[in-house]
């Protein structure tokens, strides 16, 4: 439990801008065991900035795990080797002293790089834009008590609304699918009497989206659960093929 | 001096919202096509405003400084929201709700916006649930309930501790909705520098692209900000790193006052500070409160121990525990309000009691809950914040430490207080205008409902009241008389004016008078953080406010003359895009050190130590200080303001000195 110092060599993946050739770089930085893995970074583009050197471009926002703007694949695995944690919940601790550890960003054809560390994920948006709603004006809602919800549904619901829309588990598919992420969408509606008028709908206009901005198909690897932060289960995936077949079926 | 019309419509505080909706002007389907409005931000705020304007016709430009709408900083919210439901038939009310905010805010907020708000609360959980948003359920189907600071029902709806996520998502799907109906243009990576204003109006903003690096023009018929709280004007916050006050410091260039900017939330319940690296506070929700019992040793020997690491929490007996807000506040218990949880805290720790090696901690005591409900219990109720609290310290809070007498003894969490939240903001009149013509301000950038002190779960309620059904129709009578006013062209001399001035001063930002010889955005701002949470932080005295005045001029000056930005305009800069936001925190500072020592009085969140009861309590000065104090920018960062006041009138509620001991 006690604080220790620990120095290890970050591999970095830099890269000028969108077009420009990327390669990596190694920095040495030490940090200490409490400290957490991307103040570990400010720490290093503090140490940049004072060199006269440009820091590393990295997202980040909320630091507690819940924005889904941090990213990295850091040696082998988005968000790090904690399990069900962001890499902005990544601690020191879990590193030898010593190490070399590799950062690289999002490697996907739908994420293309922003700069260093920073993709485009804008896709991610676009597949919401398609159907991730409930067609509902503002205005005109029964009480919230006239439909009960049963609180097994609502907490499945829950689980599945609980994606924060970081990409890891497109990063983590050998084939850049993004099921996991839609699913967890189409299941969250399907799930609850509010989504189901226009599940069918729904399920359709995701799906149709997700093959047209370039991700790739899922072949059940459940490379994507096994990194999500967030615990999403595959299950989902389940979900969304039988929404999507009896979909297809209604056609 | 200028004169501060409110517009409060007349009647009783229970007709008003009525009768204004009543009586204002409307703009009707096909003007509404006509007219544009910007929202700056996609909060719960933004975001709902922005999805329910365009949802009501009129064509919105959003603009967000993330890479995703749904990134921003409202997600973080963890406990809930309130609502005057009375679900669960507890005597709630919307004049209980109502009454709790307006004494939540030691009497400091505007009676007819707080009553709105408590009026238009059930809506909120009504809209919500047909949007999808899973709240928390109990077994028979219906929405749970629980229990937040500052109140005696429970009101407070929920989704697992990730409440704020759940609302955003919903607020981003229909503002989806809308961006795929063309009604919404979203606008992501952006963020907005400067206000256009023509002939004294606001007719659009200057926004800076973040990925090309580029200044884009952008007109509208109104502007409505949405940009949340200046926390981070302390560097440590529980805010997200790019939370920042410069879009309201550029209202407030423009003419737009800047009210009560002294009342800053510090939250009782963050994991304390653990050294110099570190760049953001973590909350631990409000609703461990429910359960977990706040604590320090009753002798000062155990202190000692526990600052040495020689003993743990778990060493110490029952007997040996004094639990004090039980003790001071018999009727609230661990659940009084943040701002006097937060100076009991201090005044413990103050005396010599804290509990980690820097003597800045307390203890937040899971055992009688575990020991009543069983670990399974209240896992699921706080699991996720257990592991987050364990992640971050390696110290698991349900796990059994030690047994003494009987009695087991679970690993408490320490935690200390932080700078959480900002209920002033940007002065509103009772439709959410600022004192600038067409440019409005909801959500947490405002200043208008929590008066000094904000209660838990009552942020996001504020946030969607003004987006959802506030806004949407106040800005209709502002909006009502602009039917007739063509497009304005981005090409306009003002727009050409302003824009050039936002490119001369980022060009300033580079200029590096010392090279890389002179000073990080970080080094400075942590400098900034600094001084503000000493002097201008959870007590304040003159003394102190006036040293922090000279401070935060000394750091301005190093900020002009040592500032070191590298990399050049074009393209992605995060270090200058800090280096704009951390010049306007400079003067936030100002703000907010320059209010504190004007209020001569102890209100909420602003603790004067001069002004106390024998017991400690914070004592206001009604005859002098029942107003809200709003600051007009003269022209000049290093000009003094200009203090008006807009005087409170309390119609409904006899004002009263704050008890929540009996």
């Amino acid at each position: 439990m006690a604080e220790k110092n620990i120095t290890v060599t970050l591999r970095v993946w830099r890269q000028a801008n969108a077009k420009a050739k990327g390669e990596f770089k190694d920095y040495k930085v030490t940090s200490t065991t409490d400290t957490s893995f991307l103040e570990t970074l400010d720490i290093l583009n503090e140490d940049l900035v004072s060199k006269g050197e440009e820091p590393i471009t990295f997202d980040h926002d909320c630091r507690e795990g819940i924005c889904g703007m941090c990213s990295l694949y850091i040696n082998g695995h988005p968000h790090g080797p904690a399990t069900l944690a962001t890499t902005c919940q990544l601690y020191m601790r879990r590193f030898k002293d010593g190490e070399v550890i590799t950062v690289e960003p999002w490697r996907s054809a739908a994420f293309p790089v922003i700069k260093d560390l920073m993709v485009d994920r804008n896709a991610f948006d676009k597949i919401q834009q398609a159907g991730g709603y409930v067609s509902f004006n503002c205005g005109g809602a029964q009480d919230a008590n006239a439909i009960p919800i049963p609180k097994e549904k609502a907490d499945l619901a829950m689980d599945a609304a609980t994606c924060v829309g970081c990409g890891a588990c497109v990063a983590a598919c050998k084939n850049g699918s993004a099921m996991l992420f839609v699913s967890a969408k189409v299941s969250q509606f399907a799930l609850l009497p509010q989504g189901k008028a226009e599940a069918a709908r729904r399920a359709k206009a995701m799906v149709a989206k997700m093959d047209e901005l370039g991700f790739g198909n899922c072949t059940n690897t459940r490379a994507c659960e096994a990194e999500c932060p967030k615990g999403i289960s595959i299950s989902n995936i389940a979900r969304l093929n039988r929404e999507f077949l009896v979909a297809k079926l209604k056609d | 001096m200028s004169i501060i019309d409110s517009k409060i419509p007349e009647g009783p505080v229970a007709e008003k919202w009525t009768n204004y909706k009543a009586h204002q002007k409307l703009v009707n389907p096909a003007n509404k096509r006509k007219l544009d409005i910007i929202v700056v931000g996609t909060g719960l705020a933004g975001a709902s405003a922005a999805s329910t304007l365009a949802e009501m016709g009129f064509n919105v430009l959003n603009f967000c400084i993330q890479d995703s709408p749904r990134r921003a900083h409202s997600i973080a919210a963890q406990g809930g929201i309130n609502a005057a439901k009375n679900y669960q038939n507890d005597g709630d009310s919307v004049y209980r709700l109502f009454y709790d905010t307006v004494k939540g805010g030691d009497y400091r907020a505007r009676e007819a916006n707080v009553y709105r708000l408590a009026e238009v609360s059930n809506n909120i959980i009504d809209q919500c649930v047909a949007q999808g948003v899973p709240f928390a359920r109990e077994y028979g189907g219906l929405l749970a309930n629980r229990s937040f600071g500052g109140a005696q029902v429970s009101r407070t709806f929920y989704a697992k501790g990730q409440t704020g996520q759940q609302l955003l998502l919903g607020a981003y799907s229909s503002l989806n909705r809308q961006i795929q109906a063309g009604k919404v243009k979203s606008y992501n990576r952006y963020e907005m520098h400067d206000v256009v204003m023509i002939d004294g109006r606001a007719r659009g903003i200057i926004a800076k692209n973040l990925v090309t690096g580029k200044f884009e023009r952008f007109a509208a018929h109104a502007v409505v900000i949405a940009t949340g709280g200046y926390g981070n004007t302390y560097f440590l916050s529980t805010n997200a790193m790019a939370c920042n006050c410069s879009a309201a410091i550029a209202a407030y260039r423009k003419g737009a006052y800047f009210a009560n900017p002294s009342y800053v939330q510090i939250h009782p319940t963050c994991i304390p500070v653990h050294g110099d690296k570190q760049s953001k506070l973590t909350l631990m929700s409000e609703s461990l409160r429910n359960d977990g019992r706040i604590w320090v040793p009753k002798n000062i020997e155990d202190a000692k121990a526990l600052q040495a690491g020689t003993k743990k929490g778990s060493d110490i007996p029952e007997e040996d525990r004094d639990y004090y807000l039980e003790r001071r506040y018999p009727a609230f218990g661990n659940l009084v309000p943040r701002d006097v949880a937060s100076r009991a805290a201090k005044e413990r720790c103050d005396k010599g009691y804290g509990v980690n090696n820097t003597g800045l901690a307390v203890f937040l005591d899971f055992s009688e809950a575990i020991n009543r409900l069983g670990i399974d219990v209240v896992r699921q109720r706080y699991g996720n914040l257990f592991d987050m609290y364990e992640e971050i310290t390696d110290v698991n809070p349900g796990e059994l430490a030690k047994e003494i007498n009987g009695v087991k003894y679970y690993n408490p969490m320490m935690i200390f207080p932080a700078i959480h939240y900002t209920m002033g903001g940007i002065w509103v009149d009772y439709e959410l205008q600022t004192s600038v013509k067409g440019l409005f301000a909801i959500g947490e950038c405002n200043f208008s409902d929590h008066g000094a002190n904000r209660l838990g779960a009552s942020a996001l309620m504020q946030g969607l009241a003004d987006g959802y059904f506030v806004l949407p129709y106040t800005i209709q009578n502002y909006l009502s008389d602009q039917i007739t006013v063509p497009r304005f062209s981005t090409d306009a001399p003002e727009f050409i004016e302003t824009e050039k001035a936002c490119i001369e001063a980022q060009k300033a930002l580079l200029k590096n008078p010392k090279g890389k010889d002179g000073k990080s955005v970080d080094s400075i701002h942590k400098e900034l953080g600094h001084i503000m949470w000493e002097y201008v932080g959870m007590g304040r005295n003159k003394a102190g406010l006036e040293k922090a005045l000279v401070e935060l001029k000394r750091v301005r000056k190093e900020f002009e003359e040592e500032l070191f930005v590298p990399g050049v305009e074009e393209g992605m800069n995060n270090e200058l895009d800090k280096a704009f936001r951390l010049k306007d925190f400079i003067l936030m500072g100002e703000l907010i050190a320059n209010d504190a020592l004007h209020r001569e009085e102890s209100c909420g969140g602003h603790f004067r130590e001069e002004h106390q009861t024998e017991e400690g309590e914070a004592k206001r000065n009604d005859e002098n200080f029942f107003y809200v104090g709003c600051w007009n920018y003269q022209g000049d960062d290093d000009k003094a303001p200009e203090l008006i006041k807009e005087p409170l009138v309390y119609e409904a509620i006899k004002v009263q000195t704050r008890n929540y001991k009996n």
